[in-house]
Parts: C-alpha cells; sequence; structure tokens
C-alpha cells in the first residue's frame, strides 16, 4: 500500500540532498564578501523596515494584479491538460480561445501602459476620466 | 454538427463577448470611444434582434446540460438585451456631456450583459454562479465609473463589498445544496430524496443570495446608496438589465430545482414580498433626491414581483416575465430623464427641488417622465398596469388574497411619490432656481421616445407577448 508513495519519498530525498549540496558548494566554491545589506529581507525592491503609511508605486498593484490574472489561467489549463486524453481534440480549440481572450487582455494592459515603469513618461500621459 | 448547433444555443451570449472584446481592442488601438459606442451598439441590437428570434426557437438544453435554452430562458435574454441595448443608447450622450466619456464603459457594460446572458441561461449552479459573478464584477467597476466623485467611490465600495458577501451566502447554499443532491444540476436537485438539515440549509442560503441579488427587503441596504452613487444611465442599465436577468435565473432555479418543496419557500417569499413592498414604498415616500426615490421604487417594483414568486403558478412566472419587460422599459426610460436634466446643471442635480418648472422648458421630456412615471405607478394604459394587474391576478388564482391586498394598497401609497416629481416639474414654477435646459441629442430623444411608446404599446396591446409568455411550459410548474 505505502509502496506507491516511494517516488515521492525518492523525490523528497532529491530535493534535501540537492539543496544541501547547493549551499554547501556555494559556500566552499564561491567567494565570500558579507555585508550587512545581504542579511536584510528582500521585498519586491522595497526597505523591509519603515512607517506603515508609506507611498510606493501603484504599479506595484497592478503588476500583482496580471500574475494573478497568469496564475489562475495556468490553474485553469493543468486539469484540463491532465484530462486531455478523455476530453478529446475539441477542447483543445477551446483552450486557445480562452488563451487568446487572455492574450487580447494583455495586449490592452499594454497598450494602456500598465507595464510602463518610465515614471517620468507615465506623470506626463493626460490623465483620464 | 453538432457542436455548431450547440454553440448557435447561446449565440447572443458569443455575440456580446465578441462585441466586449472588440470594443475592448479598439480602445487599446484607437482611444476612439465613439467608434467603441457605435459597435456597442451595432451588437446589442444584433444581440436583441437574435434573442427575439430565440423566442421562437425550439426549447432544450445544450452544454452537457449545463446551458438552457429557448422559452423563459430565451425571453430573460431579451429582457437583459432590451435593458442593454437602450441604456447604452442613452450612455453616450450622458457621459459625454458629463465629460466622462471613455470606451471601456461599453466594454464593461458589455462584459456585464455576458454575465447576465450566462445566468438567465443557465441550467446549473455552477453556470449560473458565473454567470452572477461575471455580471457582478463588472457591474461593480461601472459603479465607481466616476472616481473623483465621492459618491461613486463609496457606491463602488458597497456595492462590492455587499455583493461579495452575498455571492458568499449564495455559494454556500450551492454548495450545501450539492451536498445534499450530490449534484449542481437543477433537474438532479429536484430529485433529491433526502430532506435533511444540509439541503434544507442550502435552500435558504440560495433564497438570501438571490434576495440580496434583487435587493429584497431586508437585504436592500446596499441599492439606495449604489443606484444613487453610479452615473445614472449606469444605475438605469444596473436597475433594469441585471435584476431582470437575477429574477429570471430565480424563476429557473425555483421552478427547475426545488419544485417539490414548493409550498416552503412559496410561504418564505410571501414574508419577503410583504416586507419589501411596504418597506421599500415607505422609504420612497420620503426621498428627496429623485434617484434614490427610484432607487426605493425599484425595490418596491421587486415587491410587486415577489407576489408572483409567492404564487408560483406557470401564470403567475409569465406574469412576472412581463412585469419585468414592462419595468425595463420605464425604468430605463426614467433615468435616462434623470439623466438628462442632471447633465444640464452637474451632478448632483438629482434632488426633487431642483425639478421645480422643468417639465415646461423642454415639453418632450416632461412628457416622457410623466409616461414613465404613470406607468411605475400602474396606471391603465401603460404597461406597467398590465404587468401589475397580471401578477396580481396570477397570485389571486393562488388564493394569496392578503398579499394582493398588501400589494394594492402600496401601489396606492407609490402614487405619492411619483406624483410628487410631477408636482414639481409642471406645478411649482416659481420654486425652481432658474436652468436653462439644452436640447437633447436627436438619438437620445429617439431612445425615450421609443421606450415611451413601447411602455404604451405593451400597457394597450398586451395580448400577443402575454400569450407567448403563456406558451413558455419550461418554467411552468
Amino acid at each position: 500500500m505505502l509502496e506507491q508513495y516511494l517516488p515521492v519519498l525518492i523525490l523528497v530525498e532529491l530535493a534535501i540532498i540537492l539543496a544541501i549540496a547547493f549551499i554547501l558548494l556555494s559556500r566552499l566554491l564561491g567567494p565570500n564578501r558579507p555585508a550587512s545589506n545581504k542579511l536584510g529581507a528582500y521585498e519586491s525592491g522595497m526597505d523591509p523596515i519603515g512607517q506603515a503609511r508609506d507611498r510606493y508605486s501603484v504599479s506595484f498593484y497592478i503588476i500583482a494584479m496580471e500574475f494573478i490574472v497568469f496564475d489562475l489561467e495556468v490553474i485553469f489549463i493543468y486539469p484540463w491538460a491532465v484530462r486531455y486524453q478523455e476530453f478529446g481534440e475539441g477542447t483543445l480549440w477551446a483552450m486557445m480561445l480562452f488563451i487568446f481572450i487572455l492574450f487580447l487582455g494583455l495586449i490592452y494592459t499594454l497598450k494602456k501602459g500598465s507595464f510602463d515603469w518610465d515614471t517620468e513618461h507615465t506623470a506626463t500621459r493626460k490623465p483620464r476620466l | 454538427m453538432e457542436s455548431a448547433n450547440e454553440l448557435l444555443t447561446i449565440l447572443p451570449v458569443i455575440i456580446i463577448g465578441t462585441a466586449g472584446l472588440l470594443v475592448m481592442m479598439v480602445d487599446a488601438f484607437t482611444e476612439n470611444s465613439r467608434t467603441a459606442y457605435w459597435i456597442t451598439v451595432l451588437f446589442s441590437a444584433i444581440g436583441l434582434a437574435v434573442s427575439v428570434n430565440s423566442l421562437f426557437g425550439p426549447t432544450g438544453t445544450s452544454f452537457y446540460n449545463m446551458i438552457a435554452y429557448g422559452g423563459t430562458a430565451a425571453f430573460g435574454a431579451v429582457l437583459v438585451m432590451t435593458g442593454t441595448l437602450f441604456s447604452v443608447m442613452l450612455t453616450r450622450e450622458y457621459l459625454e456631456k458629463t465629460g466622462r466619456h471613455i470606451a471601456e464603459v461599453y466594454s464593461m457594460m458589455l462584459f456585464a450583459t455576458f454575465g447576465m446572458l450566462v445566468l438567465v441561461q443557465s441550467n446549473n449552479l455552477v453556470t449560473l454562479f458565473l454567470g452572477i459573478e461575471t455580471m457582478s464584477i463588472s457591474l461593480y467597476v461601472l459603479a465607481g465609473l466616476v472616481k473623483d466623485e465621492k459618491k461613486g467611490v463609496e457606491a463602488a465600495l458597497k456595492y462590492f463589498l455587499l455583493g461579495a458577501f452575498s455571492t458568499g451566502f449564495l455559494l454556500y447554499g450551492i454548495a450545501l445544496l450539492y451536498g445534499a443532491s450530490g449534484s449542481t444540476f437543477l433537474v438532479d436537485i429536484a430529485a433529491t430524496d433526502e430532506k435533511g438539515l444540509i439541503y434544507w440549509a442550502g435552500v435558504a442560503l440560495l433564497l438570501v443570495g438571490f434576495f440580496f441579488k434583487v435587493s429584497a427587503v431586508p437585504f436592500h441596504m446596499w441599492t439606495p446608496d449604489v443606484y444613487q452613487g453610479a452615473p445614472t444611465t449606469i444605475t438605469a442599465f444596473m436597475a433594469t438589465a441585471s435584476k431582470a436577468a437575477g429574477f429570471v435565473a430565480f424563476i429557473l432555479v425555483l421552478s427547475r430545482a426545488l419544485p417539490d418543496v414548493r409550498a416552503e419557500w412559496s410561504d418564505v417569499i410571501w414574508l419577503f414580498a410583504i416586507f419589501t413592498m411596504v418597506i421599500g414604498n415607505i422609504l420612497a415616500l420620503v426621498q428627496d433626491n429623485v434617484k434614490r426615490m427610484l432607487a426605493y421604487s425599484s425595490i418596491a417594483h421587486a415587491g410587486y414581483v415577489l407576489i408572483g414568486f409567492a404564487a408560483a403558478t406557470g401564470a403567475a412566472y409569465s406574469a412576472i416575465l412581463f412585469y419585468l419587460f414592462a419595468y425595463t422599459l420605464m425604468n430605463v426610460g426614467a433615468f435616462g430623464i434623470v439623466a438628462y436634466y442632471e447633465w444640464n446643471k452637474g451632478l448632483d442635480f438629482t434632488e426633487i427641488k431642483n425639478y421645480a418648472g422643468l417639465g415646461y422648458q423642454q415639453p418632450l421630456m416632461g412628457v416622457l417622465m410623466s409616461v414613465f412615471l404613470f406607468s411605475m405607478v400602474g396606471i391603465p394604459p401603460f404597461a406597467g398596469f398590465i404587468g401589475k394587474y397580471r401578477v396580481f391576478a396570477a397570485a389571486i388564482d393562488e388564493g394569496l388574497i392578503s398579499l394582493v391586498i398588501v400589494g394594492v394598497l402600496a401601489s396606492a401609497a407609490s402614487v405619492y411619490y411619483y406624483i410628487r416629481v410631477l408636482v414639481y416639474l409642471y406645478m411649482k414654477e416659481d420654486e425652481g432656481a432658474q436652468v436653462t435646459l439644452v436640447k437633447p441629442g436627436m438619438l437620445y430623444s429617439v431612445t425615450l421616445v421609443i421606450l415611451a411608446v413601447l411602455t404604451l404599446y405593451f400597457g394597450i396591446n398586451p395580448g400577443s407577448l402575454t400569450d407567448l409568455l403563456l406558451s413558455f411550459k419550461d418554467a411552468a410548474y
């Protein structure tokens, strides 16, 4: 009964071994120049310590939203891909259509400048509404 | 080709979805909101024509029974498309005059319509949920269109929070019903043998979710603020198309998924109908803002519609459908006139005292407003009268005399606040601030005239439509 979990166990072991190996190897082989900055947390390029009421770029939200959209796309694609044999070829076109619609959404956000990180350019753009 | 035929059963959905994407691309590449407007009008008109055509087509289910088409579902699509087409036609001039005309409005309206069309065609609780969410999320955005105005932001946030809350109820109800019946298909839920606590809790939560969406008392709190804060033509869209879609889906769920426990839910709805009518009308009496008054009046109308649900016969369902049609016509019209007065003087020109004497300045607009308001009161020969009459008659056939008495008294009380608007328009000339009204554009007037003519036509000659609605057997109990 438990034998079927053997591959999982092997995978877990491999993961542990690999992780330890990487840490050890980089310790042994890499240069070692400690600095206090390197110990700080990395939060999307922002200073992790400071006031909670801080101003930061609205681009973070937009990028996060777009990330979620495409993340969800993957969530839909995986179960479909797993059972593709049963569903048949027609669903391939349905999935293509789904991805195409999301692609249109990507074009829209692109044209609206949501990936425009050049703040000067965005600031001079005429405000809408 | 079996699959091609299946696609034909959701043709309005496909047309509107395509239009939404097209408008989005037009906006991305040209930022030309006029082009977007015309595309939207064209596709909505095609969608309306297609759904009217499908009224006379076959009924059945497609997409592995996920979608129901024809009959009540087809008429639901007609209701949604009517509300959409007319409110879109009014939206352009209103938004241009108030300086907020952007193409995104149309794509959001089209996506909301897409959701409503899915909603009215759903034959499975998952499809239903999908439709409701697509519709609601687009509407949250539309409510907050005026983002530099406090009221608009308040409307959007309130709508979003309460909408999300109600979605929670609905989803939990769906989950419990799935637990009790082992299926999300409406017909399979009807076949549930064991009706334990889970089943009843599921039914109750489902009802609460729907009551939220159609703003029945005591789940109506969001309605006045949202309807007042949203741009007026968008309010017209929300108050008609989305509400009609919610009610049609309610008919489908009740008649298909819960027919054997009809006695139980019709008692519950009986109580909610009384609350909704009484509280909606009483609160409308004291409103000094016309938009807010119309919001409470839409709650009151939801109460009259619920009378039909309490009766729950085939005749009652057809009466509800007719009522919703009349309701859509007259509400889009009334909000259209409010929008027209509003753009002449800037936003917030919706207090009833602002209207003093306006009826004489642009006689056509005043007369049209009278038509819509008289129809809402339920005075013959307008469609609103036939709608109310048929709902009440269906309830009397089922012996719900006390409910009908409350309904009649409530609509008698409603005369006060509807006619009060006309009193200000025509009889308080000396009290008003001197405002010079600018004539509305040709298309705007024509749209409103069409709405008024339809209101009058279906009031005088309702026969063909009511016969058609009575012939729908798919929702008949």
